[in-house]
């Protein structure tokens, strides 16, 4: 098991990684079919100290702050063992924001380096943004040879001779400023502790192993929680590799799979299910015997390994469907979002484990994880090691908020002590999700505490709970609200749910598509079901990691008339 | 060498026939996003078209922002 327990900061432990580990492969960087870098632990270090020393020399000193906003390749994670070995407080940033957001969060951390890469530079260089910001030194990576840098320095030529020192820091220090929400109204600065994250990692990693050997495929963005830890920490200070690509697009993804014998891969659920949906019309497409062949296989696999994932077994019986992955994978990790059982079944049946598990960035990425033993698709799994986890103010069916008491749980909101004074109570992390737990102490998740109604009978109902019965609507989107969350009413009676549909490109709201509806919402329970429908025309607002932004479109739809946005069935 | 127009109009060409669109549909300033009501992933496999058919390489982050074909022929008119 690792242990991390002698190590004080993130950077100490990274280090003693880059040295225990030197001549094993820790990165993988491929852009299409070729293979751009392959760096060993050693390789890793030779190009990370000089970059230190150079922060260093610049002035940047223990408990300052960096930025960072680049896709997932491998300078994100050499830049941001620079920053941890100076001492430095990394700020994670999601490339996919605004320029605008993007300086907006830089202000409010208080960074005065910035890491970016070029095309990322040259949107953000002249923003309006960044005129109101007093980041002094900002690195940029892979610049053409002529390209106007507008006050950037080179990332590559950023090198200072000399040995660079490690700064030491404290386990309570803050390592990270990673921002959970609020670029809209109120930034969320989580203040993560080094503790944070070597308690973490020591946790995660004691169900979801790394070592020598083991690959990690880097898709999901590394300034989320999950890639940072699984997709950086917990892996190094194993000696695994990770996996980065230049490219996401489908064909070469799938390529990579089989290319690099992935062990690993942290996915969300959009593109769990997407996956899903592809192999399901593969196996919709194979000819009457084969499929019957195809069904008994996957019978006999599901009842072999109905106590615990049988790797062994499930390549041998289904050798198809796990060559397509690479025949070395382990497990899905899945994360971000809640994902429908039906899914995480799917994937389980064929031999695939998905790690399904619910965590917050305020939490220190996960709080549960489902433990495989046995594999439960209906729950969110048990409380990782170390994280004491209690329902707070159950109603009589048990269901109440989720509080979490850990070493992982941030040291507060930075320059919020209010908003952190409201999260963190007596020690307790108050989640603002909804749960409670089964006979076998596995955790499970009801809602949000914020999008929620209470009926007239008394009954709470969440909106997440409701989406499920939509799931396969012939629309292009969907989400459903409580009304009362988007369009606030001074009352706690006549509460309703709505849907809001994003339809397909030249789609119309057809009889038969309000059939559909109406038929799908006489499934649930009549206190369960939506009132109106509320069509949106433009494409519901994600994050990186696809998540619906569900602040961001209870605002747009605020805007809207309701009395006149509220289709009826 | 192509003209920027050209190449716009190469660009609609291929978009139309790409997402089974009546010709003439698309223009220009079309945002494709709004217009063909696509997701990132579907504007990926697009470019993945658009390559093949200029012979050029598209990195991702010459679509990042981007959401009208006449930028994106704009973006790839460089790269001729």
């Amino acid at each position: 098991m690792l242990d991390l327990s002698k190590h004080h900061s993130v950077g100490e432990a990274l280090k003693d990684a880059l040295d225990r580990f030197s001549g094993e492969v820790c990165l993988i960087e491929a852009d299409r079919e070729r293979e751009k870098e392959r760096l060993t632990y050693r390789d890793f270090r030779e190009r990370a100290h000089p970059l230190a020393k150079a922060l260093q020399d610049a002035g940047f000193s223990a408990g300052n702050r960096a930025g960072i906003i680049m896709t997932n390749q491998s300078k994100w994670l050499i830049s941001a063992y620079a920053v941890f070995f100076a001492g430095g407080v990394l700020v994670p940033l999601d490339y996919k924001l605004t320029p605008d957001e993007q300086w907006q969060l830089l202000k409010h951390s208080g960074a005065t380096v910035l890491i970016t890469e070029y095309p990322i530079w040259r949107q953000l260089s002249v923003s309006a943004g960044r005129a109101s910001v007093d980041v002094q030194t900002v690195l940029v990576t892979e610049a053409p040879p002529n390209a106007e840098l507008a006050g950037a320095k080179r990332w590559e030529e950023f090198r200072s001779q000399g040995e660079a020192a490690l700064a030491p820091r404290k386990r309570s220090d803050t390592a990270c400023i990673v921002y959970s929400s609020g670029t809209g109204g109120r930034p969320k600065g989580c203040m993560m502790t080094h503790e944070n994250y070597l308690e973490q990692c020591v946790a995660l990693t004691s169900l979801y192993p790394f070592w020598p050997g083991v690959r990690y495929l880097s898709i999901l963005p590394t300034n989320h929680a999950i890639d940072f830890m699984v997709g950086f920490f917990g892996p190094f200070t194993c000696g695994a590799a990770v996996v980065h690509l230049r490219t996401l697009r489908p064909e070469y993804v799938r390529e990579a799979f089989l290319r690099y014998k992935i062990t690993y891969v942290s996915l969300v659920p959009l593109v769990l299910k997407n996956l899903q949906k592809g192999l399901q019309a593969r196996f919709d497409a194979l000819p009457a015997g084969k499929r019957k062949l195809f069904d008994a296989l996957v019978a006999i696999n599901k009842k072999l390994t109905k106590s615990r994932p049988r790797l062994g077994i499930s390549r041998t019986l289904l050798k198809q469907v796990h060559e397509a992955f690479g025949g070395e994978l382990r497990a899905v990790i899945v994360g971000g979002a809640f994902t429908e059982p039906q899914t995480l079944q799917f994937f389980y049946d064929l031999g695939i484990p998905v790690a399904n598990g619910y965590g917050l960035t305020e939490a220190g990425t996960a709080i549960t994880v489902n433990d495989l033993k046995p594999f439960r698709a209906d729950t969110v799994g048990k409380p990782l090691p170390g994280m004491e986890v209690r329902i707070v103010n159950a109603a009589s069916d048990g269901v109440g908020e989720v509080a979490v008491r850990s070493k992982t749980v941030m040291a507060g909101y930075l320059n919020d002590p209010e908003l952190t004074a409201e999260t963190i109570v007596d020690g307790w992390l108050m989640t603002g999700d909804l749960g409670k737990f089964d006979g076998h102490g596995h955790l499970q998740l009801s809602g949000r505490k914020k999008n929620m109604i209470v009926t007239e009978e008394g009954k709470n109902i969440y909106p997440e709970d409701i989406e499920s019965v939509f799931e396969g609507l012939p629309v292009k989107e969907f989400c459903v609200f409580a009304a009362n969350y988007i369009w606030p009413m001074r009352s706690m009676t006549r509460e309703r749910l709505v849907l809001a549909l994003h339809l397909e490109q030249g789609q119309c709201y057809s009889d038969q598509l309000r059939r559909e509806i109406n038929e799908r919402n006489q499934r649930l329970l009549n206190y369960k079901r939506i009132h109106g429908v509320v069509l949106l025309e433009e494409d519901f607002p994600r994050t990186a990691s696809l998540k619906i932004k569900r602040n961001v479109l209870g605002e747009r739809l605020g805007k809207l008339d309701s009395s006149t946005a509220i289709l009826t069935l | 060498m192509r003209t920027l127009e050209q190449t716009t109009q190469e660009v609609l060409d291929l978009a139309t026939k790409h997402f089974q669109l009546p010709a003439g549909s698309l223009a220009p300033d079309d945002d494709f996003f709004k217009k063909l009501g696509i997701d990132s992933l579907q504007t990926l496999e697009m470019l993945s078209r658009l390559e093949n058919h200029f012979g050029i390489e598209l990195p991702d982050y010459e679509v990042q922002g981007v959401s009208d074909f006449k930028t994106l022929a704009e973006r790839i008119q460089s790269r001729l």
